[in-house]
């Protein structure tokens, strides 16, 4: 993968889309990775809470919609109250999630999830998934 | 009979863990020559201190050991001491039974340590059975100062010297003061106009009483020592009667010559006849001889700026002159360069216009500079969209030999993406780091600032390489972040260049005498404690000479080295340590090795003369205010004819014998 960067418009046209869904400044994030460090789900990303931020920053609008980091968040807030910048990740995951469903990706089909696995996952990530049957 | 004392400390339990002292000093009373022995808890407090003056007019001691810890802690005190009761202090001896002995070792039983200070104690009693009293020595001291080097560095030492009520003789290579910080466009954190604050300095420093400026010159030779330099300056032919000129900047408007702009970093052209800048201090040209017709072409041509001339001060004729100025205090503040873009070829350095360095950047930026302040690039002068700025160029890089930190590029750059960003507003500004070092008090914020509020993107990583493609430039490199590759089509490349040391840093120092590191920067006395000192007594260092450093360290620097100099010139006369080597004028056969050897320059020739002064035959003779006392000629001494006073080879043997 190579990310190409250029002039300031088209390279910052999706960070400023997130920022103005999610209400988050993304420039106050300086990779520090607490929010990697505390997440109760990073281990399942396929890319961490702060490589998220980090790929929005540099525009990598693809990769990032299409991971399954931003349906692992279950919203709990850990990153947020680490967060020494005070930027609150889970509502930049959820503008994610928006967008994501905006441009008909389907990660989660939750009819198709086995009962048992429903009965287990926490709730916030079963609203998630189920979201995107709202149009 | 020698009558001397034995004082064994315990220094709580740091000695008394391993050492029985009283039984140390027990035993010390069998040697012949000791009087009295005796322990304590502390003698290094004021109890202490007291029954030693107390011991010493009681058994009315001529010699004293003080069994204790290093001699590096206290031996200053207990010599004020024994001072203070009579006594030479050169008579007192410390024998280091902490660091030497008890703090080193270990044995529960106390008995090898007790063996240890025994011997250690019984090996300084025949040293200071042969110490003979000794003096200080007194030297008196020009209370005039030499700064080398007019950058902000220097110009804050002049200054405050001057303040401080002393002569300084500012000497300075280029036609004006100012140094690198009068081609700054503005300074971080607080992004004022460098030159808005320098220029009143450097004018200050011009008519300052106390300050004579020698613009255009370079210290040829330095000779003497601590107090009592005799300097010789090459004052470089002007070709202008300073003294007549007016500054009218007649003869700089009618020369025809064109010739490359230094101070605007090869972006423009001056005249032949120039001034670097348009503040500069003083305002008398000078006229590059490398560009004149009258000297490029055999005196022929031109002329000009004779005709125009209404003081009729231009001299064609004139030559390089010497003059030489005694000083008591020299301060080097030398500055520094920067790596040029050429050093990086795999950056297009050198091969596209459009990749410039740090330095580039600021005079773009100046509003003094090439373009009036605005952001152009220099092949085509368009603005540009976009920048990329990397970090590093040089620095860290131990392939081109560089392996620190240049500490000032992080601020820098983070500033120039501000400036560019201020300048053209549409542009986006990337930055390449490794590691972002804002350490200084507003920088972190600073930095912040140019990421949080004027858009800057920085990528963690290092750029493999820069090539031009249709006009523009593809910039090669990663962001460890995310862990990718990351390529930018720019407009304009700005490399953060290593700051390295002076060209000829190397020669000047020794033509001082001083030392540097590997790189060339100088080292200082102590990098903490005596941080712009040198080894050599009386000789300085301000600024980033010593390395890399920015403006608010270096005018600091300037202040403390300042107070140094004003310390150095508060007495007529300063008292030094007697510990120096010494001639046997009868045994000296001349042979020079000493002179030879002697890192200092201390050792001259002395010739005898008879009564008719017809000189009879030469013998070496210590200058006793440059020698250091590191017995260096005593051990290269055929002879035996110096020795060191305080650590003869007669007080060497004899403590070894004691063992």
């Amino acid at each position: 993968m190579k990310i190409t960067l250029g002039p300031a418009g088209p390279s910052q046209s999706f960070a400023r889309l997130v920022e103005s869904l999610s209400g988050e400044d993304l420039s106050k994030c300086y990779q520090c990775g607490n929010c990697t460090g505390g997440c109760p789900v990073s281990f399942a990303m396929d890319i961490a809470p702060s490589q998220v931020i980090r790929m929005v920053q540099l525009g990598q609008e693809e990769t990032v919609l299409r991971s399954n980091a931003i349906w692992r968040c279950v919203s709990c807030l850990q990153c947020y109250s680490r967060c020494p910048k005070c930027v609150d990740l889970s509502r930049i995951m959820e503008s994610l999630r928006r967008l994501s469903l905006r441009r008909g990706h389907e990660p989660v089909t939750v009819y198709a999830l086995p009962d048992e696995f429903i009965r287990r996952s926490p709730q916030m990530a079963l609203v998630a998934g189920f979201r995107k049957l709202v149009p | 009979m020698a009558r001397i004392g034995v004082f064994v400390c315990q220094c709580g339990n740091n000695i008394a863990a391993e050492v029985r002292t009283a039984e140390v000093a027990e035993k010390l009373k069998d040697v012949p020559g000791v009087v009295h022995a005796e322990d304590a808890r502390f003698y290094c407090s004021n109890p202490g201190q007291e029954q030693i003056r107390k011991m010493i007019k009681e058994h009315n001691l001529d010699g004293l050991i003080v069994s204790a810890c290093s001699p590096h802690m206290h031996e200053k005190t207990f010599r004020k001491a024994a001072e203070t009761a009579g006594l030479n202090p050169f008579r007192v001896e410390i024998a280091n039974i902490r660091e030497h002995c008890s703090w080193v070792h270990h044995d529960p039983t106390k008995d090898l340590g007790t063996e240890k200070a025994g011997d250690i104690a019984r090996m300084m009693v025949e040293r200071v059975k042969r110490d003979r009293p000794l003096s200080k020595i007194k030297i008196p001291v020009t209370k005039r100062a030499l700064v080398i080097g007019g950058g902000v560095a220097g110009i804050q030492a002049a200054l405050d010297i001057a303040d401080g009520g002393r002569e300084v003789v500012l000497v300075e290579r280029e036609p004006s003061i100012g140094g690198h910080m009068a081609q700054l466009s503005e300074t971080f954190p607080t992004m004022d106009c460098s030159q808005c604050i320098l220029t009143p300095k450097m004018v200050e420093a011009y008519q300052h009483p106390n300050i004579r400026l020698v613009t255009y010159a370079e210290v040829e030779k330095v000779d003497g020592y601590i107090g009592n330099f005799t300097v010789t300056i090459r004052k470089k032919a002007k070709s202008i009667v300073e003294e007549n000129c007016t500054e009218c900047g007649e003869c700089i408007d009618k020369c025809p010559i064109k010739a490359t702009s230094q101070f605007e970093m090869g972006m423009t052209k001056r005249k032949a006849m120039y001034i670097p800048f348009p503040q500069a201090v003083p305002g008398v040209p000078v006229i590059d001889r490398n560009a004149c017709p009258k000297y490029v072409k055999d005196m022929s041509k031109c002329g000009l700026c004779a005709k125009v001339c209404g003081p009729q001060c231009i001299d064609f004729d004139q030559q390089d002159t010497f003059e030489t100025v005694n000083v008591g205090a020299i301060v080097v503040a030398t500055g520094y360069d920067v790596m040029p873009a050429e050093n990086f070829p795999e950056f297009s350095g050198g091969k596209s216009k459009d990749v410039i360095t740090g330095l580039h950047f600021e005079r773009l930026a100046s509003a003094s500079g090439p373009t009036g302040g605005e952001i152009k690039r220099p092949s085509d002068g368009k603005v540009p969209e976009t920048v990329v700025f990397i970090e590093c160029s040089g620095s860290r890089d131990e392939r081109r030999g560089v392996s620190y930190c240049s500490a000032i590029c992080c601020m820098y750059s983070a500033k120039h993406a501000m400036l560019y960003k201020h300048k053209a507003h549409h542009g986006q500004a990337y930055i390449f780091y490794m590691d972002i070092r804002c350490g200084g008090k507003r920088y972190e914020e600073f930095h912040r600032r140019a990421v949080e509020q004027e858009g800057a993107i920085y990528l963690r990583g290092r750029v493999s390489r820069v090539y031009p493609r249709d006009g523009r430039l593809v910039v090669q490199g990663a962001d460890t972040l995310v862990g990718s590759q990351v390529e930018i089509e720019a407009d304009m490349v700005v490399l953060a260049t290593a700051v390295v040391p002076r060209l000829g840093s190397k020669d000047l120092a020794q033509r001082l005498g001083i030392g540097y590191d590997q790189y060339g920067f100088y080292n200082e006395y102590h990098p903490k404690l005596k941080p712009v000192e040198t080894v050599t007594g009386g000789i300085f260092l301000s600024g980033a000479c010593i390395g890399p450093m920015d403006v608010p360290t270096a005018v600091a620097q300037g202040s403390a080295v300042a107070a140094k100099v004003l310390g150095l010139f508060s007495n007529d006369e300063m008292a030094r340590e007697p510990i120096v080597a010494e001639v046997n004028r009868t045994t000296c056969n001349a042979c020079w090795d000493c002179l030879v050897a002697c890192p200092y320059k201390a050792i001259e020739r002395e010739a005898i003369k008879n009564r008719q002064g017809e000189v009879l035959r030469y013998v070496a003779r210590v200058n006793e205010g440059v020698c250091m006392g590191c017995g260096v000629c005593v051990a290269a001494c055929h002879s035996k004819t110096i020795d060191l006073k305080g650590y003869s080879d007669a007080q060497v043997y004899a403590a070894l014998a004691a063992v």
